[in-house]
């Protein structure tokens, strides 16, 4: 059944119409082509999919889109501003925290998450607070090297 | 084949939910956070046809604390935030860990406590440590409100005390007793991005050395978490020392009933049963000493 849907996503309104068993990653993706956000499992488990919503990192795979109703929604679309990387990006490529980028969407929503949070994170937090998100390629250190520069840099 | 399409309903008020619930009947589900009830339908273990979402009615995600009362944690509270909830962490830190060992963030900042309790996973983490604490559910349905210890409401895997169009609004833990102290401790084979393959939760109270009050129960070991009286027995009006907790985590793995499946098989839960157990009664023995 389709029914009205109002949501902001990076700070812009949108009036949709949409069927109730629809998810917000299909939403995002699908509806309005913001494709920066991943699709894996669709179970939970690997975070590709992860992004902010009223504050709090998300698996968007696992919300129905009607349940963002009157939310704010930032996907990585949001995170580049005038075309310059956002810090998180700019550590990621700097210490080759990517290798075929599938996880990496993700991978820096939940860093952005987690330093919102904690501006402060030790190397274990760090490693608990990421582990909704799995990666393939990287063995997860030059990530976790990545975000502990983000911290080191002060600002983010 | 394809997805269930289904409908969703997000009333504002618990009776309407209830209506909702008693209306539409056959393949209606309650939803808190979805992530159980989301993955279930993938799995197409469930098919709904109608989805009530709880998250729009006012008042159910509250965690409030009454001094010499207890503590209520509200039907859509997110996991995340009773891990972090002050007041959780300082009185009912056993409840605050559970939860905050539950999943991980993106799972708890959609997850909820009651959720866990309601999808009845015999390896539920929330689970042991509010049956422990002596938590009772707060339930509506047609029939009106009705109020559950925690311990009668599981049945089986996925299979609760809930009769139809009954909602949980929330978990009621009393306030612990002083000298008393409560410990959750859970193990996984893969590290800690899976369910639990073992856990264990223990309340105990003391009385001068001696345990005067205790409940041990054990999670991921049977078909519903498991209470342990013969080990309590071992241990009721006993004063605890180590030779003492050794015994009772060896009686524990006695008496769980654990399987063999994708999580351990069964000879490595009966062992890590008896770990868990022994270093819970201990943890929980000192919580109560300092607590006094
Ligand atoms: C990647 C991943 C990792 C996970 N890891 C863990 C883990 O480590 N430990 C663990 O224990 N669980 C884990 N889970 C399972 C799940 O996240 C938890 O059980 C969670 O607490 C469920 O809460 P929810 O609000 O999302 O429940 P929902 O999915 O909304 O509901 C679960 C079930 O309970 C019913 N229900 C929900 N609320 C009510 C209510 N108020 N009244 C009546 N019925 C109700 C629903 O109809 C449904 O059948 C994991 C899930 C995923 C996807
Ligand atoms: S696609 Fe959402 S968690 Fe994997
Ligand atoms: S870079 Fe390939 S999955 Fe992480």
């Amino acid at each position: 059944m389709k029914r009205e849907l109002n949501i902001t996503i990076n700070g812009q309104p949108y009036n949709l119409f949409v069927s109730t068993h629809r998810t917000l990653l299909e939403v995002i993706r699908d509806d309005l082509d913001l494709t920066g956000t991943k699709v894996g499992c669709e179970m939970g488990e690997c975070g590709a999919c992860t992004v902010i919503m009223d504050g709090r990192t998300v698996n968007s795979c696992l919300v129905l889109a009607h349940e963002a109703e009157g939310c704010e929604v930032q996907t990585i679309e949001d995170l580049t501003e005038d075309g310059k990387l956002h810090p998180i990006q700019e550590s990621f490529v700097e210490h080759g925290a990517i290798q075929c980028g599938f996880c990496t969407s993700g991978m820096i929503m939940s860093t952005k998450g987690l330093l919102e949070k904690n501006p402060n994170p030790g190397e274990d937090e760090i490693r608990s607070e990421m582990r909704g998100n799995l990666c393939r390629c990287t063995g997860y250190v030059k990530i976790v090297e990545a975000i502990e520069a983000v911290r080191d840099g002060g600002d983010k | 084949m394809t997805l269930s399409r289904f409908d969703l309903f997000s009333p504002e008020r618990l009776d309407e939910a209830v209506a909702l619930l008693k209306e539409k009947g056959k393949d209606t589900f309650v939803m808190a956070g979805g992530t159980d009830l989301l993955i279930k339908r993938r799995h197409q273990v469930i098919h709904p046809r109608t989805i009530v979402s709880l998250k729009k009615i006012s008042g159910l995600n509250r965690i409030s604390f009454r001094s010499g009362k207890g503590l209520t944690i509200g039907a859509t509270a997110l996991l995340g935030d009773v891990a972090r909830h002050r007041t959780v962490l300082r009185i009912y830190p056993a409840i605050a860990k559970a939860a905050g060992n539950t999943a991980n963030v993106q799972i708890r900042n959609m997850g909820t406590v009651v959720g866990n309790l309601c999808n009845a996973s015999p390896a539920a983490d929330n689970a042991p440590a509010l049956l422990a604490m002596n938590a009772a559910l707060n339930i509506v349905g047609p029939q009106g409100k009705r109020v559950l210890p925690l311990e009668d409401f599981f049945l089986g895997p996925g299979f609760t005390a809930l009769q139809p169009a009954e909602i949980v609004t929330s978990v009621f833990v009393p306030m612990p007793l002083s000298g008393s102290g409560a410990t959750y401790l859970h193990l996984s084979a893969r590290g800690r991005i899976d369910c639990s393959a073992a856990s264990t939760g223990v309340a105990l109270t003391l009385k001068g050395p001696r345990i005067d009050k205790l409940r041990i129960f054990i999670g991921a070991c049977g078909p519903t978490p498991l209470r342990m009286p013969k080990t309590e027995k071992i241990l009721i009006n006993q004063k605890l020392t180590k030779t003492l907790a050794v015994r009772a985590g060896l009686q524990a793995s006695k008496e769980s009933k654990p399987i063999s499946d994708v999580r351990a098989n069964e000879d490595y839960r009966s062992k890590m049963v008896a770990v868990l157990v022994r270093r819970a009664i201990l943890e929980a023995n000192k919580l109560a000493r300092d607590n006094k």
